[in-house]
């Protein structure tokens, strides 16, 4: 097989990398218009004239846009983020653990929401315009449709404030038994597990019913296989590329568009981390969080790419 | 006493009653208030503090960016577990007397300007060396220094030399000042080994608690000091822990389910709702903090007392009062100071007086409109409180136009910069550094340009009067000349609000700071 499919696959990353250093200079660029200075924010209301220009001196703020951008990011390709200037603590350090956490519970909405969602996207068609379907659908929809800290309190005023059954806040550490890390994520993961679920249920409905349109699955059924058999072997295999397509958007989004559930659940994540920094002006943090977003969702998209070629036999076996 | 009575007190001791209907009760049963709440203080004594337990607190105030160095502290969450793991030289009381700590005596010199500190003996670090007089003049030295970047630099600056020798520290000052012990109270100034000057943020002092985890913006736990010098009073629970929940609705909610034992920032508007919770205590108790409307002295159009004195005339203090802190607070006269200071003394209550109102304004030859910047980070309720504002002075003739800011960058912009806009302040341990941070005309927190040779030297004589009637006159006439010629728009003073669930015991209301100056957790314990 395939060195045309090696080739693509290089090519998807090759444009990832070159994608992500155009976001890079975008967002060095988007952290020097932000009003205000560092030193100004560091000093904050006790700012002398003199002490500014101390300070901006020992940061280096007074060289030009374009040195500083390349000798910041000959810091990012050697690991080095730099220190967070409010705090003074190693960027990579604090953001390891930050990152760790928001990767936990991306993974556990994750194992959630897209078997659920793909299984409830397959009984919505097989009871395609029934009441089953309309049911799942309506629910998914209206779950999506609530902004999401209204879902979060609604969870928070059931499970912790009224039945007590899980903790209100969600704040885990290192060191913490897996069993309370896993009762403390519960309700933030619901929470995101519902937000995600609709647009993938929905995306797996409408990518399976394309196909079942199809004369192969007319074929499949005229030779008696059952409504369940069909979706499973003929069409759900043909819709994979699109399926794949929506989950991993919404990957993306449980690991980088969480903040308002972090701060609800007052999750220590990256979202958090975030908002800290860009109030206190604390510009190496914020290039950096917002490098590894970058990243994120371009490898996830990569990957999502990747995938709907693999998955496509036209294009596995070209002739 | 009724058998009734002494079971009461005993539930009220115990937390399965409320005070508040404790007293009502009693009254019931032809018991006046005062002796009623005698009966119940020393149910709760007879109770006794209780050893043990993890006490918890959810609050507001902590940020990822938070750092363990005492001279860096800002907000509410390093404050609270800085009183934890940090030992103070001297501290206020809750009654508004200071309590020797590390130093065990205190004096001066004739002419307050030398200063002798004694320090305690057998007063341990948590590393296992003995407080000494070097360590806490190092103290005192680092805060000086203006790298360390310290929040008390602004008093410290007042010290020209501090000298170790023996048990004694002696300080002596660039000019007279009879508060200094106050000042030293300043919760910055935590008792380091050598003054933190090696390690500023280790998180060593000689507090009630060892800090076993710092994780800023997250969380922050201690464990009892076992070698603490007055263990009797405090760190009761076995270990303490600070949640930092930044987020208003997260915090209830918290303490409803039971994660936490208390909350700061308990918000006016739901105070109602919380209350009818079963086991949550609500702690309010009026302190120094005030919600203020400032105008620059110095810039037209607030360059003219008449204008300022309509404005001053034209808010309705009782109105804002109800509405934007819903009765959690008290009338504001226009001078920073109220009861909650040493040496207050009452002045008659400005009023809401539209016609008085219209007469200034008429006098000042102001035409147009007044530009009143606000924003919802300038105290909470902010916006609200502008729009009535307006509309209170609209019925005087004074057109006040508002300008929303963004909350972004508000301390930077717009407050000490802009001729008008809404701020807070949380207030000063004496009369004498409330005045110094913002009404002197050097001071560089100046927010009214208030600047006033005349009103200078009143200040530093009262600073340096050790007279205690003299000096109470001084404050007197201080004040006046800033509630009837200053640029200091004072409408209310805010109460804090804290809540705590329930087993917690041990709360004494202390009008200095929230959660009882930052005590709650190293002097409340829960019950068995």
């Amino acid at each position: 097989m395939s060195s045309p499919i090696l080739k693509l696959v290089a090519q998807r990353i090759a444009l990832g990398i070159l994608l992500l250093l155009a976001i890079s200079v975008l967002i060095f660029a988007g952290t020097q218009i932000l009003p205000g200075d560092v030193a100004q924010a560091i000093l904050g209301q006790s700012a002398t004239p003199e002490s500014l220009a101390n300070l901006r001196e020992q940061l280096g703020l007074n060289d030009p846009a374009y040195v500083r951008y390349f000798h910041w990011l000959g810091g990012v390709l050697t690991g080095d983020l730099g220190t967070a200037m409010s705090s003074g603590q190693d960027i990579a350090t604090s953001i390891k653990g930050r990152l760790w956490n928001t990767l936990f519970l991306a993974f556990w909405a994750a194992i959630v929401a897209i078997p659920l969602a793909i299984t409830l996207g397959l009984i919505a068609v097989r009871y395609r315009n029934g009441w089953v379907d309309k049911l799942i659908s309506g629910l998914a929809l209206a779950s999506t449709s609530f902004p999401e800290f209204f879902i979060g309190y609604l969870l928070v005023y059931f499970f912790a404030v009224k039945w007590q059954i899980f903790p209100a806040i969600s704040t885990v550490y290192d060191g913490m038994p897996f069993g309370e890390r896993m009762q403390a994520i519960a309700l933030p993961a619901t929470a995101l597990t519902l937000v995600v679920l609709a647009h993938m249920m929905r995306m797996t409905r409408a990518a399976i019913l394309n196909v079942m349109q199809s004369a192969y699955v007319e074929t499949a059924e005229l030779k008696g296989l059952s409504a369940f058999s069909v979706i499973r072997k003929h069409a759900f295999p043909n819709a994979i590329a699109p399926i794949i397509n929506v989950v991993m958007l919404n990957l993306a989004y449980l690991i980088v568009g969480v903040v308002v559930v972090e701060v609800i659940f007052v999750y220590p994540g990256m979202g958090q981390y975030l908002v800290d920094h860009v109030t206190k002006r604390d510009v190496p943090v914020v290039q950096a969080v917002g490098l590894i977003f970058a990243a994120v969702y371009i490898s996830l998209n990569i990957i999502a790419d990747i995938a709907a070629i693999v998955a496509n036999p036209r294009l596995r076996h070209p002739k | 006493m009724s058998n009734e009575l002494e079971f009461l007190s005993r539930r009220v001791a115990s937390g399965k009653l409320s005070r508040r209907d404790f007293l009502g009760r009693a009254a019931a049963l032809g018991i006046t208030a005062p002796f009623a709440n005698a009966l119940l203080s020393s149910a709760a004594r007879a109770a006794g503090p209780v050893k043990g337990g993890t006490l918890k607190a959810g609050l507001v105030g902590g940020e990822s960016t938070n750092s363990l160095d005492p001279a860096l502290m800002m907000t509410q969450v390093p404050f609270a577990f800085g009183k934890c793991w940090g030992e103070m030289i001297v501290e206020l009381s809750p009654d508004g007397k200071l309590e020797n700590r590390i130093a065990e005596d205190i004096g001066s010199s004739k002419d307050a300007k030398t200063w002798t500190l004694k320090i305690r003996d057998g007063v341990e670090f948590h590393n296992g060396k003995t407080v000494t007089a070097e360590d806490v003049a190092a103290t005192l030295e680092r805060h000086s220094d203006e790298k360390s970047k310290s929040g008390a630099l602004g008093y410290m600056k007042g010290i020209e030399t501090i000298k170790a020798s023996g048990k004694e520290v002696v300080l002596t000052l660039k000019e007279a000042n009879a508060d200094l012990p106050y000042l030293l109270s300043d919760y910055h100034l935590i008792v380091q080994p050598n003054g933190g000057k090696d390690k500023p943020d280790a998180g060593i002092s000689a507090g009630p608690y060892v800090v076993k985890t710092n994780e800023p913006g997250v969380r922050h736990g201690g464990e009892r000091f076992a070698n603490y010098w007055q263990g009797d009073k405090m760190g009761h629970a076995d270990q303490i822990e600070v949640i930092v929940i930044n987020d208003a609705t997260a915090r209830t909610a918290a303490l409803q389910g039971g994660q936490v034992n208390m909350i700061n920032r308990v918000e006016p508007k739901i105070v109602d709702l919380i209350k009818r919770v079963p086991g949550v205590t609500i702690r309010n108790h009026a302190g120094p903090g005030h919600y203020v409307f400032i105008m620059h002295c110095n810039t037209a159009p607030f360059d003219n007392n008449d204008l300022r004195m309509a404005l001053k005339l034209a808010i309705d203090r009782e109105e804002m009062l109800t509405k934007v802190l819903r009765g959690y607070g008290s009338l504001g006269n226009d001078f920073p100071i109220n009861s909650a200071y040493p040496l207050f003394t009452e002045i008659e209550q400005r009023k809401y007086d539209p016609d008085k109102a219209k007469f200034h304004y008429k006098k000042s030859g102001h035409d147009g409109t007044v530009l009143l910047r606000t924003s919802d980070v300038a105290f909470p309720g902010a916006v609200d409180a502008s729009q009535l504002f307006q509309q209170s002075a609209a019925k005087a003739g004074i057109k006040i136009e508002l300008k929303r800011e963004p909350g972004d960058g508000y301390w930077n912009e717009v407050w000490n910069k802009q001729p008008f806009c809404a701020s807070y302040w949380g207030g000063r341990s004496t009369q004498d550094q409330m005045y110094s941070t913002a009404y002197l005309s050097t001071a560089d927190w100046n927010d009214t340009r208030f600047k006033r040779p005349d009103f200078d030297k009143m200040v530093l004589a009262a600073r340096a009067e050790l007279d205690e009637a003299k000096r109470k006159q001084m404050y007197h006439d201080m004040a006046v000349l800033v509630r009837d010629e200053g640029g200091l728009i004072l409408p209310m003073f805010n109460q804090f609000i804290d809540a705590t669930g329930a087993k917690v015991d041990g709360w004494v209301d202390d009008p200095h700071q929230e959660l009882m100056n930052g005590y709650a957790l190293a002097k409340c314990w829960l019950q068995a």
